[in-house]
């Protein structure tokens, strides 16, 4: 895949250049049982103020994806392709260096708040320990910022609660914490790895708003992994959809979520029990299960448990291919006879939709 | 043993009730650091619940972590025993059954879990996984006989018998639950409680679970306790829904009027807090999001456990009327609202 | 090689629940425990070259009078001679062939140690499995009870033990029970650790809830998967066993002659160190072998059936 043809954005107009660009992307993991693949060529381009949505079931990729780029991954993973954040390459990057962008252009948010903080540190201190890591500030002046990065992240009476502990904060307000650090350093880029995952539904709410306005406090473009669709499709602007280790479908949420071309995608959402669904019926869920990333039969990968496939599934993998104009892209032999097929049952085995596509 | 208990009355009643919890209690001791382990508090887990589960029903239980949802399920059971209270099966006290009595029971009532990689042990294959409650209870005469009745079951939860001699860890987790269902299925009970079923597996995994669960329902006229926290699979397969906060049931309601018409603010907030995977309704819903923690079961508030977080309570009494909801817990009972609430000012709100 | 295969169109437009048992959905190879076990250990180099020179030696031993012309009683001309071609290790001032002297000695030591770590393995681990299942006041009383023993300079206990009980036998059987009424104290706790978190896996209340009776859950739960701790703990015990037996023997208080070991072959040696030095370096040397190749091998296994040594997950 060249650089003209990686995956763009409907903004990706002269003049504006993308904060982070990854081309190609994959990793693999050696192990007793042979080679990984865990990501299998990821292409995405991030345009600033941006949150993209990566969205995939566990073994998808979508957070190892995060890790290479972040340069978090043992050392025993081999990586290949290039993320680009501005000019500087990340992949391959020397500890230094990744050291020094890491927290200050480029910084990450895990899913559990407990491991991400030292406990044996008060959280004023962990907050000011990083600021002073990339700012030559004195420590009253980092202390401050920390305590205006608390009260930011909306932890009330910051002051008083910088001295405490992580173990006498609550799961909702660790996380607050933890996006109180990776913003400290007004960061290019926020990658938030299933960051409310762990956490109850009414905290959840209260940690993505928080995500928001932290986002909007620092600028900073977002790459929000989840799969949860419900959590992507109120926050983000564009849509990643990942299979096997690699980009099924892109889009603007609206596209991903009402015109859909790709059939897993269409399955996902078909197969959600829906808060606003008044009727009952039997949910329709995509038969089988993800292939495991180990000897990965050639052909599509989603072939076995798709309704749609033909011959050609079996034999040629289907590259992710523009849909529809302004960056819309699809990984499927068929995805220009999906169409308006929008949220219908598209994965009952319907005799006539066989039909239609033999 | 023999004698049947009395059943106490409940705020709502079932016309056929299989299952029939009284004023269940379960408080966990918490215990000093020193020697001596003195118990210096109690964890209020499970307060004074009580609700029916009729012959082939589904009642929901949701709430968040910490809400006793789980402990309530294993109460039931009494795999935890209850600090007081009852569970009424088939006329006997559940709470207070040991040994073979107990045993009996459970041939009736069984537990399928959330995590299928831990509710597995991993040194067994499937097939003694799944033929274990057959030997412990001694059904079949034979080994060949109960191998026959395994690969039934597995059979009938969509996994092929062929796979029996593989062990669990070979499975990925949608196929795992389905030999814990398997395993709960195994003596023909008549009621499952199923603690979180679906919410450790995949997306694309879920809906597959939850049909084989209701077609199981449907096949065996099994009665169900579906505890879980994603009100949307619960909305699918409940037919009655109790909302837990902090120990107490808060509301409970058939489903279509608790996702409808929801009397309780906390039940409200719940509900507009969850993701509707639709952009455009999404963009336009407004969230009540609610401030801070659930606080901690050692030391709940006074009155109405949900008062520190209310956003009635915050935004639309004044002082007279939240001094009610300081001094006095809301008895879960009908205001009005055509199900039982446990609010003091549950009618405010429609107005709000 | 796999069970991965692209299923039949037919598997996957069946209908109904069947479309789940395509054999495509399995993650993980088709593999035995314990055969994946044996991949791992045979993966660890140095113990399986230490397995092997464990192997050979015990066996080297076992059957030396079929391969060795000398035994451990027979007297030769040559006295105090050093190693040669014909007594590879040298003799004593009586004549003896010290390489004839090494294999019995290796032969009772061994064996010793091997009885040490049966016994104690086998009561540790009823002892710690019992605590930890049960725990509460049983427990306290039972790890006290432990830790009270632990106290005890187990040194004097061995030599009080030996001076009396063993008399001046020095009976290798009795020996071993001496060395193993100290021993299970370690196996003991590490096995009651194992089972207060055992006893909380979800399997054990799945177990439970089915109607499991206790001794179901203990053997049937909780054993199989504490095999891997308590073979390795097992191959440690016999590792400091050896070196126990040694001790004590050096001390006087082991094994006696007419039998032998390889504590008092050191033993027996340690004066002559500096004008002999093969009567005491060629013992000593085989005791370090047989200590370290078991302590590898005991590495190697627990490397093999540790569970978080799984493969790494995408």
């Amino acid at each position: 895949m060249t650089l003209t043809d990686s995956p763009g954005t409907a903004g990706t107009a002269a003049g504006v250049k993308p904060v982070l660009e990854v081309r190609d992307l994959s990793v693999s993991f050696p192990t007793d049982d042979g080679l990984v693949q865990a990501v299998r060529g990821v292409s995405y381009r991030l345009m600033p103020r941006e949150v993209l949505g990566i969205v995939g079931e566990s073994g998808s990729g979508k957070s190892v994806t995060s890790l290479a780029i972040m340069g978090l991954l043992p050392r025993t993973a081999r990586i290949a392709g290039s993320a680009c954040l501005g000019d500087q390459e990340l992949i391959g990057a020397p500890y230094s260096t990744m050291q020094h962008l890491r927290g200050r252009r480029i910084s990450m948010v895990f899913q559990d708040p407990i491991s991400s903080l030292n406990p044996v540190y008060s959280i004023g201190w962990q907050l000011a320990e990083a600021v002073r890591a990339h700012h030559d500030v004195s420590k009253q002046a980092a202390a401050d910022r920390a305590v205006d990065l608390l009260q930011l992240v909306g932890i009330p009476n910051a002051k008083e609660r910088a001295s405490n502990y992580p173990h006498e904060f609550s799961g909702g307000m660790r996380q607050r914490v933890v996006i109180a650090i990776a913003i400290a350093n007004d960061p290019e880029v926020l990658i938030a790895d299933e960051p409310t995952t762990a956490l109850d539904v009414t905290v959840q709410a209260q940690i993505l708003e928080t995500l928001d306005l932290a986002r909007r406090e620092t600028n900073a473009a977002m790459v929000l992994i989840t799969h949860d669709l419900g959590v992507v499709a109120g926050v983000a602007d564009r849509v990643l959809v990942m299979y096997a280790g690699k980009p099924v479908e892109t889009g603007t949420v609206d596209e991903i979520y009402y015109s859909s071309r790709m059939p897993y995608t269409l399955g996902l959402l078909a197969s959600l029990p829906r808060l606003d669904d008044r009727k009952g019926g039997a949910l329709r869920p995509i038969p089988g299960s993800p292939p495991s990333l180990l000897n990965l039969a050639p052909g599509c990968p989603f072939s076995p448990r798709c309704t749609y496939r033909g011959d050609v599934c079996d034999e040629q993998e289907p590259e992710l291919l523009e849909v529809a104009p302004g960056g819309h892209r699809a990984a499927c032999h068929f995805s220009d006879q999906l169409e308006q097929r929008r949220e219908a049952p598209v994965l009952e085995t319907d005799a006539t939709l066989q039909e239609e596509l033999a | 043993m023999t004698a049947a208990v009395e059943v106490p009355p409940t705020p709502l009643p079932s016309a056929d009730p299989v299952l029939q919890v009284r004023n269940l209690v379960k408080h966990f001791p918490v215990r000093g650091s020193g020697v001596t382990r003195r118990t210096v508090g109690e964890i209020h887990a499970v307060c004074d619940v009580s609700f029916d589960v009729a012959r082939g029903e589904t009642l929901g239980v949701v709430g968040e972590s910490g809400c006793g949802k789980s402990t309530t399920g294993r109460a039931i059971l009494n795999l935890q025993p209850a600090t007081s209270g009852q569970v009424i099966y088939d006329g006997k006290d559940v709470t207070q059954l040991t040994g073979s009595a107990l045993r009996v029971v459970r041939r009736d009532m069984q537990l399928v879990f959330q995590d299928p990689f831990a509710s597995l042990n991993p040194r067994m294959t499937v097939n003694n996984l799944v033929g274990e409650p057959l030997v412990i209870h001694h059904i079949g005469e034979s080994k060949q006989a109960r191998r026959d009745v395994v690969a039934e079951l597995l059979r009938t939860v969509g996994l092929n018998p062929e796979h029996g001699n593989r062990y669990a860890h070979e499975f990925s987790g949608g196929q795992r639950q389905r030999i814990g269902i398997a395993r709960a299925i195994a003596l023909e009970p008549k009621v499952l409680v199923l603690d979180e079923p679906v919410s450790a597996l995949d997306v694309s995994i879920q809906a597959g679970v939850v049909n084989l669960l209701e077609d199981l329902q449907d096949r065996l006229g099994l009665s169900y306790v579906f505890i879980a926290h994603d009100l949307s699979v619960v909305r699918h397969i409940a037919d009655r829904v109790a909302v837990m906060y902090l120990g107490r049931i808060v509301e409970v309601a058939t489903r279509d009027a608790l996702f409808e018409r929801p009397a309780h603010p906390y039940t409200r907030a719940l509900l507009s807090a969850i993701p509707i995977p639709d952009p455009r309704k999404e963009r336009e819903r407004r969230r009540i999001v609610l401030v801070g923690d659930v606080p901690s079961p050692a030391a709940p508030p006074s009155g109405c456990r949900f008062r520190t977080r209310c956003q009635v309570f915050r935004d639309d009494l004044n002082d007279d009327q939240r001094q009610l909801c300081i001094e006095q817990h809301p008895a879960l009972e009908e205001r009005g609202q055509g199900h039982p609430v446990s609010c003091h000012y549950a009618d405010v709100e429609r107005v709000v | 090689m796999t069970d991965v295969t692209v299923p039949k169109p037919d598997m996957i437009k069946a209908d109904g629940p069947q479309r789940d048992v395509s054999s495509r959905d399995f993650t993980v190879r088709r593999r035995s425990q314990s055969a994946l076990v044996l991949r791992r250990f045979l993966q660890h180099r140095l113990a399986v070259i230490s397995l092997v020179v464990f192997l050979v030696l015990v066996l080297l031993s076992l059957f030396a009078e079929t391969w060795w012309q000398y035994t451990s009683t027979t007297i030769t001309d040559d006295l105090s001679q050093g190693p040669s071609l014909k007594h590879p290790m040298g003799t004593d001032s009586t004549g003896h062939d010290l390489l004839a002297k090494v294999l019995a000695g290796a032969r009772v030591s061994v064996l010793v140690a091997l009885l040490v770590a049966v016994l104690s393995t086998a009561f540790g681990t009823v002892f710690g499995a019992l605590s930890g299942f049960y725990g509460g006041r049983a427990d306290t009383l039972m790890m006290r009870f432990v830790d009270l023993i632990l106290t005890v300079p187990s040194l004097a206990i061995l030599i009080t033990l030996g001076a009396t009980i063993a008399g001046g036998g020095g009976d290798p059987i009795v020996i071993a029970l001496i060395l193993a009424s100290l021993s299970w104290l370690q196996i003991a706790r590490i096995i009651r650790g194992l089972f207060l978190s055992l006893r909380e896996k979800e399997y054990v209340e799945a177990a439970r809830c089915l109607g499991a009776s206790n001794r179901r859950i203990i053997f049937r739960h909780l054993l199989p998967n504490a095999v891997g701790p308590i073979i390795v703990n097992a191959t440690i015990v016999v590792a400091v066993a050896i070196l126990a037996e040694t001790a004590l023997s050096f001390l006087g208080f082991g094994i006696k002659f007419p039998s032998t070991s390889l504590g008092l072959l050191v033993a027996e040696g340690q004066s002559a160190a500096s004008t002999r030095p093969w009567l005491f370096y060629f013992p000593g040397l085989v005791i370090v072998l047989i200590a370290l190749t078991i302590n590898f091998v005991g590495d190697g296994l627990r490397d093999a059936l540790d569970p978080q040594q799984n493969r790494v997950r995408a």
